[in-house]
């Protein structure tokens, strides 16, 4: 359009076209737009791309068609016995052996927990379930009562539902010095010995606290440390109370403890206690006190260094050797804190990975406006650092969760234990028994495992806010 | 490395070993502690009641109930291979009821005692039909699959070395599932272990028809339960519990007739149910322990045939585990 004088087409009035319908508007091309435009631009936009898709389908198409044929439509789903599973019982080819599963079901849910009492395991599970799905959903109310509830009052109340409490404490603080209370009042259960011991020990200790508290940093600070003595004892006395009384409720040993109810008590019992026995290792290790400083670094180079099978089986087989008397130690117990230290040290050193993530304004702020060192970790460093491994911190939890199938090897019967145990079993051999059983143990690692993943992207995206873009 | 914790274990063993007797530990315990396996067919596994049940199971049971008259007064421990000795040697079990196979190191200076032979057995191999050995000395350049940590891996190279034969190689397992399914994913030609257990693995093959047993058997393997030493009585206790097993299925004695046979007037059935001679006490139980027992558990056939025999899946014939009268070996010394 370089000569603008160029002559106009004529318009001619007498005939105008004007338009008297209105035109609906058309949709785009069905190249550009929907699933089609989504499949150009993400499976067929290059060469590589397109050999990628076809690959990936291929892929699914000789994976998923067998899986769902031998889990589903291959599959027996009643039966008593392995005859129902065997295919030239049936006639027919056979995948999954389901009724296996179901006739195991209890093996893999409790163990050898004793049958009249599952009651008590179900009400730990369920109880568990309903403190725990608040304290997660972060829109609901009461999350400070909450907290308190699931990790101060849940594990007493769920340590004396399933070994059935009732621990006939004997001596405490003094009775270890060497004063024996343990013959007085009842020789059973409540030890009346017990308790003497235990307020007379309260007693001293706190005596003890104010009497070096305050000569170290005077009577205010003597009174505080008799403060703290006292109240811990106190919440003591109460978990104590709790464990020792007689509830009514037949003892269950551990060793009768088996499948998922073992795998959720050491992986429940890792996670909680790692994360702030890892938060306290990593900080000790940054500490400035040589002293805290090595003790730290020493543990955990120890925890990271020996493997866990060697510590499980030291503890349970050469530690009995070694301790003297009938001195034993519950076996469940003994794996719970190797795994419970062990999982500390690898968590100390993904926090450590946070701490050094914070820029040195960050701590240099927080002391500009004047907060002491505990204060500028608990309101500035700590929050930032964690946020920032959230992800290492989740990938921790879930190879723990899955390392606990280790303590097989000391003849602790986990989910996996269990189900291999129930593999042996001649009533059950067929050749599809070990693929179902498998299959199903897969699945609920999954779920577990899957679920925890997802609510810590959940949780990133929450935490994210700040810095997204 | 194990070797010497075994020792420093024995020793540590020997210096306890003036403790109190083990029956009295296990009567002020209230059970017995028994080492089983951590599941094998037949053996030891945990049934749909979510019992322990199999042969090595039921001896448990029957000392048990000649203690407590009570078969279900015992704790059974699992136990792997590797850890069981360490097990007994530190205590945490009275009696190895665990599918151990009796040798001179381990009745000598590993420092136990093999109270009986609760099954004899020994390793066989299984090979594809298709492949149409008739033999095991025609197993030249084969391959084979083991599992590991057993003694079945050593015998077979002791086997091929006194036969002049070569193998292509040995695999190794950890479990036996695993070296089932590597077997008949045809990783190797021929699958090796105990006998008894080829009768369970041949029950997770998808045609067993297509599978054969060679001929051959090529090492002994008497499995029996074991004790620590220094403790002679609970040593008396464990093996005459296993030949009342066995002397009751002599005499004919089972878990429904004991009650009749109580009556009898045969000295030796009066002598073994004790209403002839207190011989219970020399162990340190009532004169009618063989009653308790045979009301719990039955005899020696009908442990066998409860969890081995022809009318379960695995279906062994009693062979060599028949008693002396009818073929086999079992032989119970007299009870007098």
């Amino acid at each position: 359009m370089t000569d603008i004088s160029a002559p106009r087409p004529s318009i001619t009035p007498a005939t105008p076209f004007v338009s008297t319908a209105f035109h609906e508007p058309q949709p785009a091309p069905v190249s550009t737009r929907g699933p089609i435009l989504w499949a150009r631009q993400h499976l067929f936009g290059s060469v590589p791309q397109v050999l990628l898709t076809l690959f990936g389908i291929w892929l699914v198409y000789v994976t998923v068609p067998p899986l769902i044929k031998f889990f589903l439509i291959d599959a027996v789903w009643t039966g008593t016995n392995r005859d129902a599973c065997l295919a030239e019982k049936l006639g027919r080819p056979v995948g999954a052996c389901w009724p296996f599963i179901w006739a195991k079901l209890d093996q893999l849910i409790y163990g050898f927990y004793p049958a009249s009492e599952r009651w008590r395991v179900n009400v730990v599970y369920w109880l568990g379930a309903l403190l725990l799905l608040p304290l997660l959903i972060q829109s609901l109310p009461y999350k400070r009562l909450n907290a308190i509830a699931f990790f101060g009052v849940y594990p007493v109340v769920a340590f004396v539902l399933l070994t059935g409490g009732n621990l006939d404490l004997q001596r405490f603080v003094l009775g270890w010095l060497g004063v024996d209370f343990s013959t007085i009042g009842g020789a059973q259960g409540l030890r009346i010995g017990f308790w003497v011991d235990y307020v007379l020990s309260t007693v001293l200790l706190t005596a003890i606290a104010f009497g070096i508290s305050r000569f170290l940093a005077g009577p205010e600070g003597g009174r505080s440390a008799a403060q703290t003595t006292l109240s811990v004892l106190g919440v003591l006395a109460v978990v104590l109370l709790a464990v020792d009384i007689d509830t009514g409720l037949p003892q269950v040993e551990t060793r009768l403890w088996g499948g998922l109810l073992v795998t959720l008590v050491i992986a429940v019992t890792g996670i909680t206690v790692s994360l702030p026995f890892g938060i306290l290792l990593a900080l000790g290790r940054r500490s400035k006190l040589q002293l805290v400083k090595w003790l730290c670094i020493i543990f955990i180079e120890f925890w990271r260094g020996v493997p866990l099978i060697t510590v499980l089986f030291f503890a349970t087989y050469m530690l009995p050797l070694f301790l003297p008397g009938r001195f034993t130690i519950d076996g469940l117990l003994r794996a719970l804190v190797g795994v419970a230290l062990f999982a500390s040290a690898y968590m100390a050193e993904v926090v450590r990975g946070g701490l050094q993530a914070i820029p040195k304004g960050q701590y240099e702020g927080a002391m500009a406006v004047g907060l002491r060192s505990g204060l500028m970790m608990r309101l500035v460093v700590l929050p930032q650092a964690l946020k920032l491994v959230i992800p290492g911190i989740v990938n921790n939890f879930i190879g723990l969760f899955k390392d606990t199938t280790l303590v097989l090897i000391v003849s602790i019967f986990d989910l996996l234990g269990s189900m291999r145990a129930a593999f042996t079993d001649p009533n059950w051999a067929s050749p599809t028994t070990l693929f179902t059983g498998f299959g199903f143990a897969g699945i609920i690692y999954f779920v577990f495992c899957f679920g925890m993943s997802r609510y810590s992207m959940a949780l990133e995206k929450r935490l994210d806010r700040a810095q997204r873009h | 490395m194990k070797r010497i914790l075994l020792a420093a274990a024995g020793l540590l063993s020997l210096a306890g070993a003036v403790q109190a007797a083990t029956l009295d530990d296990v009567k002020a315990r209230g059970a017995l502690n028994c080492g089983v396996t951590q599941g094998l067919p037949g053996f030891s596994s945990p049934n749909d009641k979510n019992e322990w049940s199999g042969l090595d199971v039921d001896f448990c049971r029957a000392i048990a109930a000649g203690i407590f008259n009570d078969p279900t007064k015992v704790k059974f421990t699992p136990l792997s291979a590797k850890d069981r000795f360490t097990a007994l040697t530190s205590g945490a079990i009275d009696v190895l009821s665990r599918n151990t196979t009796w040798t001179m190191s381990r009745d000598t200076t590993l420092g136990f005692n093999f109270a009986g032979v609760m099954y004899y057995d020994g390793q066989g191999f299984l090979i594809r039909k298709s492949v149409g050995l008739k033999s095991a000395k025609e197993l030249q350049e084969a391959s084979i699959c083991v599992q590991t940590g057993t003694s079945n891996e050593l015998n077979v190279g002791d086997y091929f070395r006194a036969n002049n034969m070569k193998y292509r190689e040995v695999i190794a397992f950890a479990t036996l599932d695993e070296t089932v399914k590597a077997y008949e994913s045809g990783r190797c030609d021929v699958f090796t272990s105990d006998k008894s257990q080829l009768a369970a693995v041949r029950l997770k093959l998808t045609n067993p028809a297509d599978h054969v047993l060679l001929p051959e058997t090529i090492s002994k393997e008497p499995l029996g339960p074991l004790v620590r030493h220094g403790d002679d009585q609970w040593f008396d206790l464990v093996k005459w519990t296993y030949f009342a097993l066995l002397n009751s299925e002599e005499l004919g004695i089972t878990q429904k007739n004991v009650d009749e046979m109580v009556k009898s007037e045969n000295p030796d059935i009066k002598r073994l149910l004790g209403t002839d001679g207190k011989y219970g006490e020399g162990i340190g139980l009532t004169p009618d322990w063989v009653v308790r027992i045979i009301k719990a558990t039955g005899n020696y056939g009908e442990i066998y045939d409860r969890n081995v025999g022809p009318a379960t899946p695995l279906g062994i014939e009693r062979g060599l585990n028949n008693l002396w009268t009818k073929g086999g070996i079992q032989y119970g010394p007299p009870v007098r």
